[in-house]
C-alpha cells in the first residue's frame, strides 16, 4: 500500500508514463475469482506475456513444506507454488518490501511458518528459488528491500526494467538496486550536527542523535530515505525514532531491543561498517569535548532551546 | 453439518477477491439463485502472535504495525495504548493530538481508499451495462483507469502528508510511543498540517460530496439524506451518485447484518449496540477456535477436523458483533446512523453512508486538534515499564474495534493477542455452530454466475483487511 501514493499521482499514472500496464494487481484491479484466474492461467499457458511479475510478502513454506499457511484464494494451491510458476514465465521478477526479498518479520524467531524470501532467506541465498535462479531477462530476483519500501524505490525500478536500464551491475551485491542502496539512510539526516557532535538524544522526542541511546542503524543501513524523503518531508530518523535497517536482511532479529542502543563497556555495539572502531571512538570523544553549549543543550529538549547566535554586526 | 436438502443446492467456491487488503475465499452454497450458507476463510496464517513471545514489550511498536500496510498506524495506536497502560502515563496534550491526527488520517485515507478503489468499481462493471448510470460509473469509477481513482490519488498523497509531518512516514512509523510523539512541530510544522487539511478539505467538499462537510453531518435522517441527495444531479458528486446507485440496486436491502455493533471508542463515544446502548466490557470478549485451524489460541493445526479458516472467531459473551464506522456512528448516537439503523439495519447502504458520514465527521475534528497544538510544549513522557504487569489496548481502526491484550514476565512479553476489526467481521462459525457476521450477512444474497456481482458488494461492504485478521 505504500506504493499507491508514488510520485503525488498514484502508483498506475505513474507507471503508466513508462508504459508499464498492469496487468493484475490484488488491490487494484477489478477481477476477482474466474475472472483473475483466467489472467493467470493465460500467463502459465504462455498466451499472456508477463514483463515484470512483482511479488509481496514472504513465501510461507510451511506447514510441513505444504505452503498451506498460504494458498491463493480459489485455486487449492500455495503462494509459494505460484510464485515459481509465473516467475518462470515472466521476463524480470521483483520482490517489493524486506519480506519477498528476505524472508523479512515473518521468518523471526522462531520462524512459525517456516517463511523465507523469493531468493534469499536473511543474506543466505537460496530461498524459494535457489541461488542459481535467473529471470529469462538474465537477472536474479530484484530486491526492493525497505518495510516498508520507498514508493519511490518502486516506481523507479519497475520504471527502469520496463526500459532496458537496470543491468546487474545496476544491483547490488543482496540484488538491491544501487541507485537507492549504495546511500546510507544516515545521509541528509536533520540530525546530523547532532551526530557530528555525539550530542545524544535520551528520551524520544529530544533533538539529538539517536545513534548512542535509542537504536539508531542509520550509519549501516542503506537507503537514501533522509535524501528522498517520505510522506512529503518525512523520515523516520527526522520523525524523532530510530533507523531499524529495515532494508538490511536480518533486521527482524535485532540483537537488542529495536530502539535501544546496545553497549559493550559504555560504547556503542554497530558503529558504522567502514570505520576502524579506535578512530571513531577516538573521534567521538574528542567531539564530545569539543560540543557547543547550544548542541549539548538542544540535544536533550524537544525543541530548540538554544537558538543559534547571531553574528555581530561589523562595525 | 447435516441440512434437509429439499432444493438443489450447488457449492462455489470464490477467490482471490480482489480490492480487499489480504487473502479472501468465500465459500457459497447457493440454491434457487440465492445463497443459503456462507463460509469465509482466511487462507493465510502469519504468527505474530508467536513471533512478539519473549521479545521486549516496547519491540511490540516495531513489530505489531507490520502485520499490515494499510492499518499499520492503527496496530502502532493498540500498541502503544497496552504499552501505556502498563507503564501508567499521562500522555501530555500534544502527543494525545498528534497521535490522534495520525489515526484520524490513516482511518479517513482507508475510509476513502475503500470508497473510490475498493467499493465502487464494482458498479462499473460490464454487468450493470445498459443502466442509465453506468457510463459515469465507468468514466468515473473502472478500476485503475477511474477519473476518481487519479484524483483521490493526488488527494490521498498530500493528506499522508500529515504523517510525514507527525509520524516521519507511513506505513510503519515508531512515532506513537506509549508517553506520547516522537515528532514535535515548530510554528511552520503546525501551519502545514492546517495547509495539508485545507487541501484535503477542498477534495473532499468538490468532488467527494459536492457540498460542505458541516452541511453533511448535520444530515440527521435517511429522508434529510434524500433530500438532500435530490438536491443536485447524481452525477455532481461521488456521494450523490453512491446514493442514486445505491437506490437502483436496492443496496439498503442487501447484506444486512445482525444489528448488534461494537465500538472500542476513541475519536467517538464506545459501547455496545443491540438496538439500545450498553457498556463494553472487554473481559466478555472470547475466541473461539472450532472452525480455526488454530489449536491453542497461537498454535496453528492445519489438519483439524471442522476447522476452514486461519481466522479465531470473537465473541462478546457468546454474542456476533459487527464493527466499523457505522457501529461507531450508531454507538455515538449521530441521528443520521441511528435512524439507517433502526429503519435498513446494517446493509451495503448503510456501511458506505457510514464511512463517508464519518468522513464528514472526523477532518473538521483534526482542524481543531492541529489548531490545539501547542509548539514548544511536551509531546512524549518518559513511560518506564514495569518488569511484570498485564495489559490491554483498545482503539478503533478504520475498520472497527482492535485489541492488543499484553502480559509482560520478567521484562518480556509472556504472551500477546491480537483482535482485529476484521477478525470480529469475518469470523468463522463460533463454537455454538453461529456464523460470524459476513457469513450472516450473505444469506439471501442473489448469487447468479460464477461471481455474483451483489456478494461482491456485500463482502466489500465490510471493507476487509484479511492481513490483520490472520496476523
Amino acid at each position: 500500500m505504500a506504493a499507491l501514493e508514488a510520485d503525488t499521482v498514484g502508483l498506475p499514472a505513474a507507471l503508466a508514463r513508462f508504459g508499464v500496464r498492469i496487468l493484475w494487481h490484488p488491490t487494484l484491479s477489478e477481477e476477482s475469482g474466474v475472472e483473475a484466474h483466467a489472467i493467470l492461467n493465460a500467463v502459465l499457458d504462455g498466451r499472456q506475456p508477463l514483463d515484470i511479475l512483482c511479488v509481496e510478502g514472504s513465501v510461507l513454506r510451511g506447514p510441513g513444506g505444504s505452503g498451506r499457511f498460504q494458498m491463493l484464494a480459489g485455486t487449492g494451491r500455495s503462494m509459494a507454488w505460484w510464485a515459481e510458476a509465473l516467475a518462470a514465465k515472466a521476463r524480470h521478477t521483483v520482490a517489493v518490501g524486506s519480506c519477498a526479498a528476505f524472508g523479512g518479520l515473518p521468518t523471526a524467531a522462531p520462524n512459525p511458518t517456516d517463511a523465507c524470501g523469493l531468493q534469499y532467506l536473511d543474506d543466505e541465498a537460496g530461498g524459494l528459488f535457489g541461488p542459481a535462479w535467473r529471470g529469462a531477462g538474465g537477472l536474479p530476483v530484484v530486491n526492493i528491500a525497505g518495510c516498508a519500501p520507498h514508493p519511490g524505490w518502486i516506481i523507479e525500478t519497475l520504471a527502469a526494467l520496463a526500459a532496458g536500464m537496470l543491468g546487474l551491475d545496476d544491483l547490488d551485491t543482496l540484488g538491491r538496486p544501487r541507485f537507492w542502496a549504495d546511500h546510507l539512510a544516515h545521509h541528509g539526516c536533520g540530525r546530523n550536527e547532532f551526530y557530528e557532535f555525539k550530542a545524544s538524544a535520551e528520551a524520544h522526542a529530544d533533538m539529538g542523535c539517536l545513534m548512542e541511546n535509542l537504536g539508531c542503524k542509520a550509519t549501516q543501513a542503506p537507503g537514501d530515505c533522509n535524501l528522498r524523503r517520505w510522506n512529503g518531508d518525512g523520515s523516520c530518523t527526522d520523525g524523532g525514532y530510530a533507523c531499524i535497517a529495515c532494508t538490511v536482511p536480518g533486521f527482524q532479529d535485532s540483537a537488542a531491543a529495536f530502539q535501544e542502543t546496545p553497549k559493550v563497556a559504555g560504547i556503542p555495539v554497530g558503529l558504522p561498517l567502514d570505520m576502524p572502531k579506535a578512530w571513531f571512538v577516538a573521534l567521538a570523544a574528542l567531539s564530545k569535548s569539543a560540543t557547543p553549549a547550544r548542541v549539548r543543550r538542544n540535544a536533550r529538549a524537544d525543541h530548540v532551546v538554544v537558538p543559534p547566535q547571531n553574528r555581530k554586526p561589523k562595525p | 453439518m447435516s441440512r434437509p436438502m429439499t432444493r438443489p443446492m450447488s457449492r462455489l467456491i470464490m477467490g482471490p477477491f480482489n480490492r480487499v487488503e489480504g487473502d479472501l475465499e468465500v465459500h457459497l452454497d447457493i440454491a434457487d439463485g440465492v445463497v443459503r450458507e456462507a463460509r469465509i476463510n482466511a487462507p493465510l496464517y502469519r504468527g505474530f502472535e508467536q513471533i512478539l513471545q519473549g521479545r521486549a514489550p516496547l519491540d511490540a511498536l516495531t513489530i505489531a504495525p507490520r502485520i499490515c500496510g494499510i492499518c499499520s498506524v492503527s496496530q502502532s495506536a493498540a500498541a502503544a495504548a497496552a504499552l501505556g497502560g502498563l507503564a501508567g502515563v499521562e500522555v501530555p496534550p500534544n502527543g494525545r493530538l498528534a497521535a490522534d491526527l495520525v489515526l484520524a488520517c490513516e482511518t479517513i485515507a482507508d475510509h476513502l481508499t475503500h470508497f473510490t478503489l475498493f467499493f465502487m468499481p464494482d458498479v462499473a462493471r460490464a454487468a450493470y451495462a445498459g443502466q442509465p448510470w453506468h457510463d459515469h460509473a465507468v468514466a468515473r469509477f473502472t478500476a485503475i483507469k477511474g477519473a476518481a481513482s487519479a484524483e483521490f490519488l493526488a488527494a490521498r498523497a498530500g493528506f499522508l502528508h500529515i504523517m510525514g509531518t507527525l509520524a516521519g512516514k507511513w506505513p510503519h512509523s515508531l512515532a506513537l510511543q506509549p508517553g506520547g510523539t516522537t515528532q514535535p512541530v515548530d510554528m511552520g510544522g503546525k501551519v502545514r498540517l492546517l495547509s495539508i487539511l485545507g487541501a484535503f478539505r477542498g477534495y473532499l467538499e468538490s468532488r467527494v460530496f459536492g457540498d460542505t462537510l458541516e452541511r453533511i453531518t448535520a444530515l440527521d435522517s435517511p429522508a434529510a439524506l434524500a433530500a438532500w441527495a435530490a438536491e443536485a444531479p447524481p452525477a455532481s458528486s461521488d456521494f450523490r451518485f453512491f446514493m442514486h446507485v445505491a437506490e437502483a440496486l436496492g443496496f439498503d436491502r442487501l447484506g444486512r447484518g445482525g444489528g448488534r455493533f461494537l465500538s472500542h471508542g476513541g475519536f467517538f463515544g464506545g459501547g455496545v449496540w443491540d438496538g439500545a446502548l450498553s457498556f463494553f466490557n472487554p473481559a466478555q470478549v472470547i475466541e473461539h477456535l472450532d472452525h480455526a485451524w488454530m489449536s491453542t489460541p497461537t498454535r496453528p493445526d492445519a489438519d483439524k477436523p471442522g476447522a476452514y479458516s486461519w481466522c479465531k472467531a470473537p465473541r462478546l459473551d457468546g454474542r456476533v458483533m459487527e464493527v466499523g464506522a457505522l457501529a461507531r456512528q450508531v454507538i455515538d448516537g449521530h441521528p443520521l446512523a441511528r435512524a439507517l439503523a433502526a429503519d435498513e439495519g446494517a446493509t451495503v447502504r448503510s456501511r458506505v453512508i457510514g464511512r463517508l458520514l464519518e468522513t464528514a465527521r472526523l477532518l473538521p475534528m483534526m482542524e481543531d486538534w492541529a489548531r490545539s497544538l501547542r509548539p514548544r510544549e511536551p509531546f512524549c513522557a518518559e513511560a518506564p515499564l514495569p518488569d511484570t504487569g498485564t495489559a490491554a489496548g483498545l482503539v478503533e481502526a478504520a475498520r472497527g474495534a482492535l485489541g492488543h491484550w499484553m502480559t509482560v514476565e520478567n521484562g518480556l512479553i509472556k504472551s500477546y493477542q491480537i483482535v482485529a476489526p476484521t477478525t470480529w467481521n469475518f469470523s468463522p462459525r463460533d463454537d455454538a455452530g453461529v456464523a460470524g457476521a459476513v457469513e450472516q450477512a450473505l444469506v439471501g444474497t442473489p448469487a447468479e454466475g460464477e461471481t455474483p456481482v451483489a456478494v461482491q458488494h456485500v463482502i466489500r461492504s465490510f471493507d476487509p483487511c484479511m492481513a490483520c485478521t490472520v496476523h
